[in-house]
């Protein structure tokens, strides 16, 4: 089963890869005229174009640039002049951390008030926390950063509002994650400063997930709490944490585990707006960069990262399924 | 606890309203004309606060320029963006999902892997990859937006037809000679609205805010237009020396989507139960 799915995603690879190529060829207008500016002459022009490869026909460029991304090559910046995958390798520690901190802090949130809004079904708490969500899954996260950096940032000074490290902290590198990295090595004041600086944007990007997160967990929770095995756990005499706690949540935790899968994409999505507004050094920031200096390659090279990423991160959901309820069969 | 379902209703109905009364009406209520820039006014904070007594009720921008009037005309771009999205996707979605569910087989199998590709995108960075693309303009935003949303009415519909399609009244339809087209469209389709509504309206919610996003980040509509996010984006510029730059347009963002959720809410308890808690 394992083996079909995983070929069955082949057809879906390979359309991934001609839309992310089409979009290139979408574009209004030359990309090599838009990247070399009105200066350029045509000879300029001419050079550039067969440089880039973009002189061939449209099937023979996407055949070469299938066969060179299989082999993880999808060329060279037009702007910063490296690999893409160089570039993107340096930045992607940094989109991880972040995203597996949001994940962290939408996890905190949500699951104890998904919980507690299941056990106390129907009660003002519960009402409570359901509107909260509905106020955290309304909110733009964009607007939510702003608004952490205007209060948190600028009117209170506790936090700093840009960048993933204080400038002059030195980390020594093994994993590129630095909270990670500076635990290993002890160094507690690199710690300390990557724990503010990825604070207000994790708590932004955490957020909407932990509203959806909320709701769900909730949902989940009261469905199993309605299950014959509930009772009966009950009925032994086992205490209402226990019976929450291992023998409810573990089921509910399917549904949930699903969605935060499911949510890890919209974490991708959300970070390029969170890493832009907190100029965090992300994958997300870069893609804006490559956006807003026209650099398509990069820009290309990026969007089929972060569209494999998420097929790939749905992938092992689906794994991590059988790690929780080993009745399933994938 | 149906009381609470029909208030939930009629709070964001009432929101929905309210922006629809802002959209539609924008000439008539905006007390000034957004586009006018009047430079020995800029950065007046609100007519309201301390330091303030001027004619702004929400202050004005670095050229001058009415915030109030600006969010009033804002919330035309998101209703027309958001609207029209929501029925092009809706229609282009519904109709894919249900030719999916009801013929099977090979159509099926070729809307199925399509829908595939498209949910490999997270959505909103595929709205931003085709944007960088295809330029900024309305028509382009509105067309990068349905090109990522027709997939979710597209799996549902597809769901929904599936189910429907063995149900007794259809193979009475069909006994009775009804045609495939007729009877997709006559007995089947119309069976999916619950659904439809319910998706939609959460749709319009996540549209908004996409918008608001793309302009926050200068892919959305020229910048001449007032929308929210683009004030947005130019007031960040000015947060700490005018703050009201930054949180009003904020607050309009979040309100709507706020009242289109709480809508969404209500509607998907009393039309369809079965998707109750879920989103």
């Amino acid at each position: 089963m394992l083996r079909r799915r995983f070929f069955g995603a082949i057809p879906v690879i390979i359309g991934i890869s001609f839309l992310v190529f089409l979009l290139m060829h979408i574009a209004p207008g030359d990309p090599i005229s838009l990247l070399l500016g009105d200066d350029a002459t045509q000879a300029e022009i001419e050079r550039t174009r067969r440089e880039w490869g973009l002189d061939k026909p449209i099937l023979v460029q996407y055949g070469e640039f299938l066969s060179r991304a299989i082999r993880g090559d999808f060329g060279k910046s037009m702007k910063f002049g490296e690999p893409v995958t160089k570039l993107v390798f340096e930045r992607l520690p940094a989109t991880i951390e972040l995203a597996l901190a949001s994940l962290f802090v939408a996890v905190l949130i949500s699951i104890p008030i998904g919980v507690y809004s299941a056990i106390k079904h129907d009660s003002l708490l519960d009402h409570a926390g359901m509107a909260l969500a509905l106020v955290g899954v309304s909110l733009p996260n964009f607007w939510l950063g702003i608004m952490l950096i205007y209060f948190l940032g600028g009117q209170l000074n506790l936090l700093p509002v840009a960048g993933r490290i204080e400038y002059g902290i030195q980390v020594e590198t093994i994993t590129r994650l630095y909270l990670v990295d500076s635990l290993i090595t002890g160094n507690f004041p690199a710690f300390w400063s990557a724990i503010k600086h990825l604070f207000m944007p994790a708590v932004t990007l955490g957020t909407s997930l932990a509203a959806i997160v909320t709701r769900i967990t909730r949902s989940s929770v009261l469905e199993v709490m309605r299950q014959d095995y509930i009772t009966t756990a009950r009925a032994k005499g086992l205490s209402e944490r226990v019976v929450i706690w291992r023998h409810t949540l573990r089921n509910a935790m399917i549904t949930i585990i699903t969605i935060l899968g499911l949510q890890l994409g919209a974490l991708l999505n959300g970070s390029v707006i969170t890493e832009t507004v907190f100029s965090y050094p992300g994958i997300g920031d870069l893609l804006i960069q490559a956006i807003s200096l026209r650099d398509y390659k990069l820009a290309q090279g990026l969007i089929f990262f972060f569209a494999m990423m998420y097929f790939v991160v749905n992938l092992l959901v689906d794994l991590l399924y059988m790690v929780v309820d080993p009745r399933i069969k994938i | 606890m149906p009381s609470l379902r029909y208030l939930k209703i009629w709070v964001g109905g009432g929101i929905v309203v309210l922006l629809l009364i802002c959209g539609l009406g924008a000439p008539f209520l905006a007390p000034f004309n957004p586009q006018e820039q009047r430079l020995e006014d800029r950065l007046r904070p609100p007519s309201w606060s301390a330091q303030e007594r001027g004619p702004y009720l929400l202050g004005t921008d670095n050229l001058g320029r009415d915030i109030m009037s600006r969010i009033i005309y804002g919330s035309r771009i998101s209703l027309l963006i958001g609207a029209s999205t929501v029925i092009l996707a809706g229609v282009v979605g519904c109709f894919l999902g249900a030719i999916s569910g009801y013929f099977g087989n090979l159509t099926d199998e070729i809307i199925t892997k399509t829908t595939e590709i498209f949910l490999a995108f997270p959505f909103l960075l595929m709205a931003i990859a085709l944007m960088a693309f295809l330029g900024q303009g309305l028509v382009n935003l509105i067309l990068a937006l349905m090109i990522t949303r027709w997939v979710q009415y597209c799996r549902v519909v597809r769901g929904e037809v599936l189910s429907l399609k063995e149900r007794d009244f259809v193979t009475a339809a069909r006994a009775l000679g009804g045609r495939d087209f007729y009877v997709l469209l006559r007995h089947v389709v119309p069976n999916t609205v619950p659904s439809v509504t319910v998706i939609a309206t959460f749709a319009m919610a996540i549209v908004i805010i996409a918008e608001a996003s793309l302009s926050f980040l200068g892919l959305g509509v020229p910048a001449h237009i007032p929308t929210w996010g683009s004030m947005l984006s130019e007031g960040r510029s000015y947060m700490y020396r005018a703050p009201w730059l930054t949180i009003f347009p904020g607050l309009a963002i979040f309100i709507t989507v706020f009242g289109i959720n709480l809508l969404g809410d209500g509607l998907r308890d009393i039309l369809d139960p079965k998707l109750r808690g879920q989103r």
